[in-house]
Order: structure tokens, then C-alpha cells, then sequence
């Protein structure tokens, strides 16, 4: 513990997750300084700027005793539902749907903590279950309640991309806690079965996102010019992209939302295929990182948290690359930490500062 | 069985370690759906970035680039002296591309004002619009001067969806003169475009060729576009202009036409409804189709008014008809000379002679001569045009045997030319008539036909025709692009029998003939020729072929060639309801000739008679179009309506068209003969100039 010239709590962080943290954000500020035309306002300097207060954000919380979020996470969860059931109510009182909540300083969107809070809780109820209970319903109906009541309360705002990823965060960690599989899979057969119903209980400019995206070429112009424009960016960038700042569907505005939901596609039309490997390796690198966080820990809870945030932030890449290609209908997911926006980086670096105590954690117990 | 069981397993009691187990088992799953969808995801860019890379840079280039067709420069159509009878001139236009109109009205008025539109004209572009389609401009005014031009262009970028655009206009700087012959070019139809799906037919301000010799030539004449790339923002906002194409221009057509004289000839026809033919003896080369009245293709080609085009469609002279090739007139005594051509061919002697003592009599029907000539021989037969000589030796012969020679020398064909339409009329024989009446030829069918009379048909260009071949000895074929031909083959005729009919023909103009009139004013020069009068319908009580309704007058015709010696031109004048051919056509044949030979001379005599008639064509038509226009005019259509003039007179005119319509095959033909000159024989009623001829007639041989 005593070589070198780096003082002991700069050495201790995770540097492997950093490197790729700050690469992935060094990379979005790029795009975003060419998806403003090669300026440095308004997206790419404010999002260097966030970018940096949120990692250290995460790296203070990583200071934080891993007890100290499986004490909170039951409190955290209530009060986050309690947010989300305010928001509900006041948009209900002046009369709109709304997600967020006017605080002053900051719009706080409680749905976005509740992916983080729905992955705590989860993972402390199962912590807590006593192993002989795992196959029986008390290990199954809490939990599908604790993801349930926020994912419907979400649905209705309506936002169905968020509320699938809290459905999804509470689901893994479930998955992870052992119960058996032939529930998943009857869920999922009874599930796909029900997906017509499903359906028709989506508003309707849900149904028409996902029917554009059974089919964009049939409203071009319409609501499948995201997507159209997307692929054609995409495709047109080749291997070896246009060339940085030389991207014609992003500056010339074919592209829309080219900085926020569509920042893949104003980066692979510059950068080409090779930008796009670049940011798939990075974040399935980050996600082994969190998952080998997950096979160190030393506590059930950790285990679970580390395993589902891991995940979580996966499912944030996931949707948002899936429908950026044409694979996904558009639902507006956010890539973390490349998108302009602070939400989404929000929650991804309050999901990495939870890992990164569950590793320090996991760490002091093994090391010393 | 224990439905717990089936839902959670045999196993219910889990332990510690097991669920560790599980865990790493799970977290090991997850990790391999992070890879596997990783792979998936880089999978898909592949194939969208690598795969359809093609695809997607295609369509992300035509996002970017907006490609503007640059409409071809029309090629020019000169005359045989390179002199442009159809050239462009550059012109400024405004359009409005329905896609880009975000806010209708708030463009429309900005545009109104810039453009000091009246309100008419933009109920106009209003009512356009709706039926517009998106791609589709729609224009808002052509030919608009420069200074307006410039204000819109400047104040494009506050009005999406104008487009001001710099284009060629056609211009054909002889006017009415050359309507018919060169024709017009203007917008290509919806039709055009469903068929061909060729964009440059939808770009403002082309135009394609819709009549003449432009609508003939088109495929020469348009050349290729050129394009214009432009970088566009999805919001259609022009970011900088790229590399530009230029278009490549159609090329010239160069004509036989003589624009001079087709000029010319356009103006002499004056207030007259006529035609004219002048053939180059010896390449057969047309110089002059001329008929008149006609249209001012330059109006035409800026797109007609809707007042331009009644007073055209109302006028009982039938502008709108090219009555050179398309008018078919009884060729009356202008056949007689194709007439000696046979019976020389059959061995009648020139020197024999025919007592004419003013007719001809068949069973008890006498067939009437112009005058009591005395003894007539073939020479002096055509001089004083003897119908009583024709009937005499016609009749010898048969006209079974005049016909061949008639359709040798062109009566009755279609002749290969690159204009829209053409008709070929009648050169009846037994057969025809057996064919189409089921009726014997009879004798009076003989003498009617000698003297061009009855059944026949012809066309002013066939008797052009049949004059340059009789000038020539030459089987002449018309053409009118400018080119080499092959020579034309000799007629089968001796030079003694072609100088006899040739010798007669001199004479009707140089002798005591009919048209000695118009002898030429040349030194040296002479003309030859011969005239023809042929009866509009049978004369009834006191209306006569000479005087009364204009439409009921005789059609004056002549043939001629000229010098006699050495024949370079050859020619036919038809004029409409002209009362006779020395009257009317022969001295617009002298005058045209003259002007080969003497244009000023010719044009000081012109001068002198345009005064007379109120000025040229195109001054003439200006004011005819200008007062039509007053009359339109819904005040003063009220003040004539009161005096009950307009409606009056518009329904006289439709009766008329019908009844013109209603004269068909020749009826009465045996009645008793004209008094008349030069019109005797078969009284026919078939004259008239857009009556189609019935399907079976004179088939092409």
C-alpha cells in the first residue's frame, strides 16, 4: 500500500470504469460540439460541464458504505413513489399529463430516480427474504408489487420507455434472486399472448410509434421520418464516416433530435461504423465492469444491486441503439452520458456511484 | 399435485449456497446478454453502414442536394439562308412550389404586393393551387420585367415556396407569317407527363413543340437539361450552390424555306383567306408555305388568352387551318395543263384543233365554254383556258387514262414532309367511283374531271407540286429540312410534249392568255402559268359565283413557274371565295416572284397595298384581337348585346359552320353549265376548306 507516488484514496478508485466513463463522455462532448454546427454552445460545453459535477457526484457516493444505501433504499423507494404519485396529481390538477416536478432550482423527474430507487428496493427485500422462503409466493408478489405500482404510475403519464426500464430493473433483480424459470417463461408466453390487449390499451400516438415502427417507410414524411432519417445518417456514414463536422443529416436538420435521442446517428453518420463499435464496446465494457462488481460483492444486496444497476444502464443503450436502427420503436430513451440532457446521465451516474461503493466495499472486505 | 410445486419445483428448500450458485449462474446469463446484444447491435450498424451503405448515402445525398432542372435552350430553326425563323429570348417568370407554401395567404399577399398583382390574378394562382399537385409549380406570372424579377428574388428567403426562375422564351420574329408552318411550342399537357414521367416536362417554363415544324422537330430541337445541385436544409433553406451542369442546347433546324418571301407572302395574302406554295424547281425544296390567315405564334407560345383564342376559333376565315396542305379546293382549269400531259401522252397531235363555239354538247346536255373561240388547238386551249377543247379531247381519251397523269404529278398524294397532318384529296377515275358510289363512270363525269371539275380534290401544296414537275420534267418530291436529296428521276415525258403544255402556260401569262395581268414587272423574267376558278356550290337564282355572300364566291387558283426558259421556281395561290384566279391568286404569284427577283420593288408595291388594307398582319391582328377584347369586355358586351348585334351574329356563325359542314360528296353535278368564266361544267358544292373528305377518297398511290 505504500509505493508509488499516488496517495491511497486516488489509487483506490476503479480507474478501469473511469477511463471508460470519461472516455464515453469525452466522445459525447465531441459530438455534441459538431451536432451545434462545430460550436461549443449550447450542448457540448454544458454537457462537459455536467458530465464532470455528475462523475465526481458518483465518485463522492462511492465514498458512501454500501449499508448505508441497503438501510435507505426502502425510504428512498417511498419517498420516490410518493414524488412520482404528486406528479400524477398535479398533472391531473392543471389538467395535462406531466413527468416532472418544479422544485425551483431543479425539475426533478421522479421516474428517473424510481429506475435507481425500484432496483434498491427490490434488491433489499430479497436480501432480507430468507433463503428458504425464495420459492414460494412471498418471495414474488412484494416484489412484483414494488415494480408494479411505480411502472403503472408511469405508464399513465404515459412514458412507456420508462416505466418498461423500471419494470425491467425490478424483473432482473427478481431474475437474479433465483426464482425459478419456468415463471419467467410462463410470464413471457402469457405476456406475448397478451400483447394485442396491451396494445389497445396504448394512447394512441403510442400505438402509431409502434406501428411506424413495424413499418417506417409507410409515413416517411410523417412520424417514421425519425427513424428514416436515423438509418439513412447511419447507413450513409459508412465505414469510416463523413468525417468529423462534416455530417450532412445532422447540420443540414434532416436528422431530428440529432442531439439528445439521436446523438448515435449524428455520430455514426461522422465517425462511421468504427465510432459506432467504439461506444457498443464501451458501454458492454462498463456493464462487465459492473457485473464483475456484482460477482465480487460480499453481500447478497450487493450482489443483486451491482448485477441489476449493471443492467440497467444496458437497458438505457440498448433501447436507445435499437431504435436508432430502425429496431425499436422511437420512445424516447436517451443515450446516457453521449445525449444532451441531464436526466438520464443523472440516474446512470447515481447507478455507477451505488456500484462503485458496492466495489470499494467488496474491496475493503477482501483486501484486508 | 401440489400447484406450488409446479410453479416453483420439487426442490422448494433453497439454501445459502444454492442461491449463491444460482445467482452466479444468472448474473453469468445477464453478462452473456450484454455481449449478445452488443453483437446484435453492432451487427445491425454493419449491415445498415457496410451492407446498405450505398443506399443510405444515395438517399442522404438527395436529401441534400436539391437538383433544379435547367431547362435546355430550344434549338433555332433558321431558314435556307441561316436566317432564324424561331430563336429564344431570355425572360423572367414567378412560381409557387405548393410542398414548400408553409402560409398560403401570408405569401400570397407579401407576393401581391411586391408584384402589383390584381386581385384577379391571385384568385387565379388561388384556384390553381387547390388543384395543383405538391411537386407541381404553379405560376404565378411569365414574362414579367426585370425589376420585378429582382424584388421577388431578393425577398425569396421571407417567401418559402416562390420560386422566381430566369427561362428562354420562343420568339419568331415573322409573326403570324410562319404560324402555320413552324407552329408553336407551349407547357407540356398532364398527358405529356403521365406518359413520359420525365421531370423536365413539369420545370417551369418548358415547353415543347404542339404544332408545325416544332412539334415535328421536337426530338432535334430540345436538346438535354442541365441541372443545378443546390445544399438545402430539411427546412428547404439554401445553404450554398454546388457544382452546376449546363444544359445542353437543342440543335438548329435549318429549313428550304426562304424566310423572306415566306414572310412576304404571308403579308401579301392580305385581308384574303388564301394560301401559297413556291417550290425550288430544282431540288424540290419548299420555299415558301404560306397560309394566311393565321395565328401569331408568339402568343401562342406565352399561352393564349382565352378572348385570342375565340376570336381565332369564331373567325369564318379559319385561322387555325393550314389551308396549304390541309385546305382541298376544286383545282378547276389549273389541271388542264396535267390534262394536255395526257392526251399528248395518248397520242393526241397539239396542232389539232377543236371548234369551240362557246360549249359542248353531250346527249341533250350542252357543257358551257368561257367564250365562242374558234378553232383551238392545245397551245391556245390552255392560253385562253378553252373548256370545250379539254371536254372535246377529254372525252376522246377517257379520263381513265388523265387520272394516272394527274396522281404522276402529285394530285392526290401524300407527300413525306414533317408536318402534323396533311389530306390528299380526290383523283376520281372508274374505279374510285365504282368503289365508292357503286355507280358506272359516266361521260359528264369525264368532262367535269378534265377541267377539274366534279369529284376532284386537291390540295394548294399538290398543285404546287404539279407545277414544279411540269417545270422541272422532273419527278420533284417536296421537302423542307435542308439537306442533300437524291436526284430526282425524270418524268416520262418527251421534252417536245413537256415544252407544248409548258408553251401554253407561257402564253396564259405572256400571250393573250387569262392572267396577263401578271406578267411580270422584271426585265427578262417570265412567268408562266395558269388559272383556275372553281365554283363553291351550284349557282341558284341570282346568287352567283362572282358576287354576293363571301362564302359563296367562286375560289380563284393559279399554278406557275418561273423564268419560262430555265424554271427555278414553281408555285399554286389558292385564295378562298377569291372569284377567280386572274383576279386573286395570279397577282400574288407575280408578286411573290418579284420578289425573288426584286424585293424591293416588290415590297414598295406591298407597302402600297398594306395601306390600303390598314396596315401589316401583325398591326392588323393587334387591333382585330384588341377590339375583340373591348367587345368582350362585359360593359360594352351589354351595349352591343342591346343593340343586338354580338349574340345575333354569333349564331348566324355556328348555322353557318354547320352548313358548311353539312356540304359533303359533289351534288348536282349535271346541272347546267356556269356562265361564269373559266367555270364551266359540273356546278360542285364541295369546296369547302374543313370538310374532311370521305375515308375512301384518293388513298395514296
Amino acid at each position: 500500500m505504500t509505493d508509488g507516488f499516488v496517495p491511497a484514496p486516488l489509487k483506490q478508485l476503479p480507474w478501469r470504469l473511469l477511463f471508460l466513463l470519461l472516455a464515453i463522455g469525452g466522445f459525447g462532448t465531441i459530438i455534441l460540439f459538431s451536432a451545434a454546427g462545430g460550436s461549443l454552445t449550447p450542448w457540448a460545453a454544458s454537457h462537459a460541464v455536467r458530465f464532470c459535477i455528475f462523475l465526481v457526484m458518483a465518485i463522492v457516493m462511492s465514498r458512501i458504505p454500501e449499508e448505508y444505501y441497503a438501510r435507505l433504499a426502502m425510504p428512498g423507494y417511498a419517498a420516490v413513489l410518493i414524488l412520482l404519485i404528486a406528479v400524477e396529481l398535479i398533472g391531473g390538477i392543471s389538467g395535462g399529463s406531466q413527468r416532472w416536478l418544479d422544485l425551483g432550482f431543479i425539475r426533478l423527474q421522479p421516474s428517473e430516480l424510481m429506475k435507481l430507487v425500484v432496483v434498491l428496493a427490490t434488491a433489499r427485500f430479497y436480501s432480507m427474504l430468507p433463503a428458504g422462503q425464495v420459492r414460494t409466493w412471498t418471495a414474488i408478489w412484494p416484489a412484483v408489487l414494488l415494480f408494479g405500482v411505480p411502472f403503472a404510475l408511469v405508464l399513465l403519464q404515459p412514458d412507456l420507455g420508462t416505466g418498461l426500464m423500471i419494470a425491467a430493473g425490478g424483473v432482473t433483480v427478481i431474475f437474479l434472486a433465483g426464482i425459478p424459470l419456468r415463471l419467467f417463461v410462463g410470464t413471457a408466453a402469457i405476456g406475448a399472448a397478451a400483447l394485442p390487449v396491451v396494445f389497445s390499451f396504448l394512447h394512441d400516438y403510442q400505438q402509431k410509434r409502434v406501428l411506424i415502427f413495424l413499418n417506417p417507410e409507410e409515413d416517411a414524411l410523417g412520424a417514421g421520418y425519425h427513424i428514416t432519417q436515423s438509418k439513412i445518417a447511419i447507413g450513409s456514414g459508412g465505414i469510416f464516416g463523413k468525417g468529423y463536422l462534416n455530417g450532412t443529416q445532422s447540420h443540414l436538420d434532416y436528422l431530428p433530435e440529432g442531439h439528445t435521442d439521436f446523438v448515435f446517428a449524428t455520430m455514426a453518420e461522422e465517425w462511421g461504423l468504427l465510432g459506432g463499435l467504439a461506444i457498443i464496446v464501451a458501454f458492454v465494457m462498463v456493464g462487465r465492469w459492473g457485473l464483475q462488481v456484482a460477482s465480487r460483492a460480499t453481500t447478497r444486496f450487493g450482489r443483486m444491486t451491482a448485477a441489476a444497476l449493471s443492467m440497467t444502464i444496458f437497458y438505457y443503450v440498448t433501447i436507445n441503439l435499437l431504435m436508432v436502427m430502425g429496431m425499436a420503436p422511437v420512445v424516447g430513451i436517451p443515450l446516457p452520458m453521449v445525449s444532451h440532457g441531464g436526466t438520464a446521465m443523472l440516474t446512470v451516474m447515481l447507478c455507477l456511484g451505488v456500484l462503485m461503493s458496492i466495489e470499494r466495499h467488496s474491496r475493503r472486505r477482501t483486501g484486508l | 399435485m401440489d400447484p406450488l410445486k409446479l410453479l416453483f419445483g420439487a426442490n422448494r428448500q433453497v439454501t445459502e449456497a444454492q442461491q449463491q450458485f444460482t445467482f452466479s449462474r444468472r448474473a453469468f446469463f445477464l453478462g452473456g446478454t450484454q455481449v449478445g446484444i452488443g453483437v446484435l447491435l453492432a451487427g445491425r450498424m454493419a449491415w445498415l453502414a457496410v451492407a446498405e451503405n450505398e443506399k443510405y448515402a444515395l438517399l442522404a445525398e438527395s436529401n441534400r442536394v436539391n437538383l433544379q432542372i435547367i431547362p435546355p435552350r430550344r434549338g433555332w430553326i433558321v431558314d435556307r439562308n441561316g436566317r432564324p425563323i424561331a430563336l429564344n429570348r431570355t425572360a423572367f417568370r414567378v412560381d409557387l412550389i405548393p410542398d414548400r407554401l408553409a402560409d398560403k395567404d401570408a405569401v400570397l399577399t407579401e407576393l401581391a404586393q411586391v408584384m402589383r398583382l390584381t386581385p384577379i390574378d391571385v384568385e387565379r394562382v388561388r384556384a390553381d393551387l387547390k388543384k395543383a399537385a405538391g411537386f407541381q409549380p404553379v405560376p404565378v406570372a411569365e414574362n414579367i420585367d426585370w425589376e420585378t424579377f429582382a424584388a421577388v428574388s431578393l425577398r425569396t428567403a421571407e417567401m418559402p415556396g416562390v420560386a422566381p426562375s430566369e427561362f428562354f422564351t420562343r420568339y419568331y420574329p415573322e409573326g403570324a407569317s410562319v404560324g402555320h408552318l413552324i407552329g408553336y411550342v407551349g407547357a407540356a399537357s398532364a398527358k405529356d407527363y403521365e406518359e413520359k414521367r420525365d421531370p423536365l416536362l413539369i420545370t417551369p417554363g418548358f415547353k415543347i413543340g404542339k404544332d408545325g415544324l416544332e412539334k415535328t422537330q421536337e426530338v432535334t430541337l430540345r436538346g438535354l437539361p442541365g441541372a443545378k445541385g443546390t445544399e438545402v436544409t430539411a427546412r428547404g433553406k439554401l445553404v450554398r450552390d454546388l457544382a452546376t451542369r449546363p444544359d445542353m442546347p437543342g440543335k438548329t433546324v435549318k429549313l428550304t424555306v426562304d424566310a423572306g418571301l415566306q414572310a412576304y407572302t404571308g403579308r401579301r395574302l392580305g385581308l384574303e383567306s388564301g394560301s401559297a406554295v413556291v417550290i425550288d424547281c430544282e431540288t424540290g425544296g419548299i420555299l415558301t408555305l404560306s397560309s394566311m390567315p393565321s395565328f401569331d405564334p408568339n402568343s401562342f407560345s406565352d399561352g393564349i388568352g382565352r378572348i385570342e383564342w375565340r376570336m381565332l376559333q369564331e373567325d369564318d376565315h379559319i385561322p387555325m387551318l393550314n389551308k396549304a396542305m390541309q385546305g382541298l379546293y376544286p383545282p378547276g382549269s389549273t389541271v388542264k395543263p396535267a390534262a394536255a400531259l395526257a392526251l399528248l401522252q395518248n397520242g393526241v397531235d397539239p396542232e389539232e384543233t377543236v371548234y369551240c363555239n362557246g360549249g359542248y354538247t353531250l346527249g341533250s346536255r350542252t357543257f358551257r365554254c368561257l367564250g365562242h373561240h374558234g378553232p383551238m388547238n392545245m397551245r391556245n386551249a390552255l392560253m385562253k383556258s378553252c373548256n370545250t377543247y379539254f371536254y372535246s379531247m377529254g372525252r376522246r381519251i377517257g379520263y381513265d387514262r388523265i387520272a394516272p397523269v394527274a396522281k404522276m404529278l402529285g394530285l392526290g398524294k401524300e407527300f413525306d414532309l414533317p408536318m402534323p397532318s396533311q389530306r390528299y384529296g380526290t383523283v376520281p377515275d372508274s374505279a374510285w367511283k365504282r368503289k365508292k358510289f357503286d355507280q358506272d363512270w359516266s361521260q359528264s363525269d369525264t368532262l367535269n374531271a378534265t377541267i377539274g371539275q366534279g369529284y376532284v380534290l386537291t390540295s394548294p401544296l399538290q398543285l404546287a407540286i404539279m407545277s414544279a414537275r411540269i417545270a422541272s420534267g422532273k419527278m420533284l418530291d417536296p421537302y423542307l429540312i435542308h439537306g442533300q436529296r437524291k436526284p430526282a428521276a425524270r418524268l416520262p415525258f418527251s421534252e417536245e410534249q413537256l415544252q407544248v403544255v409548258r408553251d401554253g402556260m407561257d402564253l396564259v401569262v405572256n400571250g393573250a392568255g387569262t392572267a396577263v395581268r401578271s406578267r411580270l414587272p422584271l426585265e427578262g423574267i417570265r412567268m408562266a402559268g395558269k388559272t383556275g376558278t372553281a365554283q363553291v356550290r351550284a349557282i341558284k337564282g341570282g346568287q352567283r359565283g362572282q358576287s354576293g355572300n363571301w362564302k359563296y364566291r367562286d375560289h380563284g387558283l393559279f399554278v406557275f413557274f418561273a423564268p419560262v426558259e430555265k424554271p427555278r421556281y414553281a408555285g399554286a395561290v389558292v385564295i378562298e371565295h377569291g372569284m377567280g384566279g386572274a383576279r386573286a391568286a395570279a397577282p400574288v404569284a407575280k408578286s411573290m416572284m418579284t420578289y425573288l427577283y426584286d424585293p424591293a420593288k416588290a415590297m414598295e408595291e406591298l407597302t402600297a397595298l398594306e395601306a390600303g388594307w390598314g396596315g401589316d398582319v401583325n398591326t392588323r391582328m393587334a387591333r382585330k384581337a384588341a377590339a375583340w377584347k373591348a367587345a368582350s369586355d362585359p360593359k360594352t358586351a351589354v351595349q352591343a348585346a342591346a343593340e343586338g348585334s354580338v349574340e345575333d351574329s354569333e349564331i348566324k356563325k355556328t348555322t353557318e359552320i354547320e352548313e358548311r359542314l353539312d356540304t359533303g360528296a359533289p351534288v348536282n353535278r349535271d346541272a347546267a353549265a356556269s356562265p361564269e368564266p373559266e367555270t364551266a361544267g359540273a356546278p360542285v358544292s364541295s369546296s369547302t376548306t374543313n370538310v374532311p373528305p370521305p375515308p375512301a377518297e384518293g388513298s395514296p398511290q
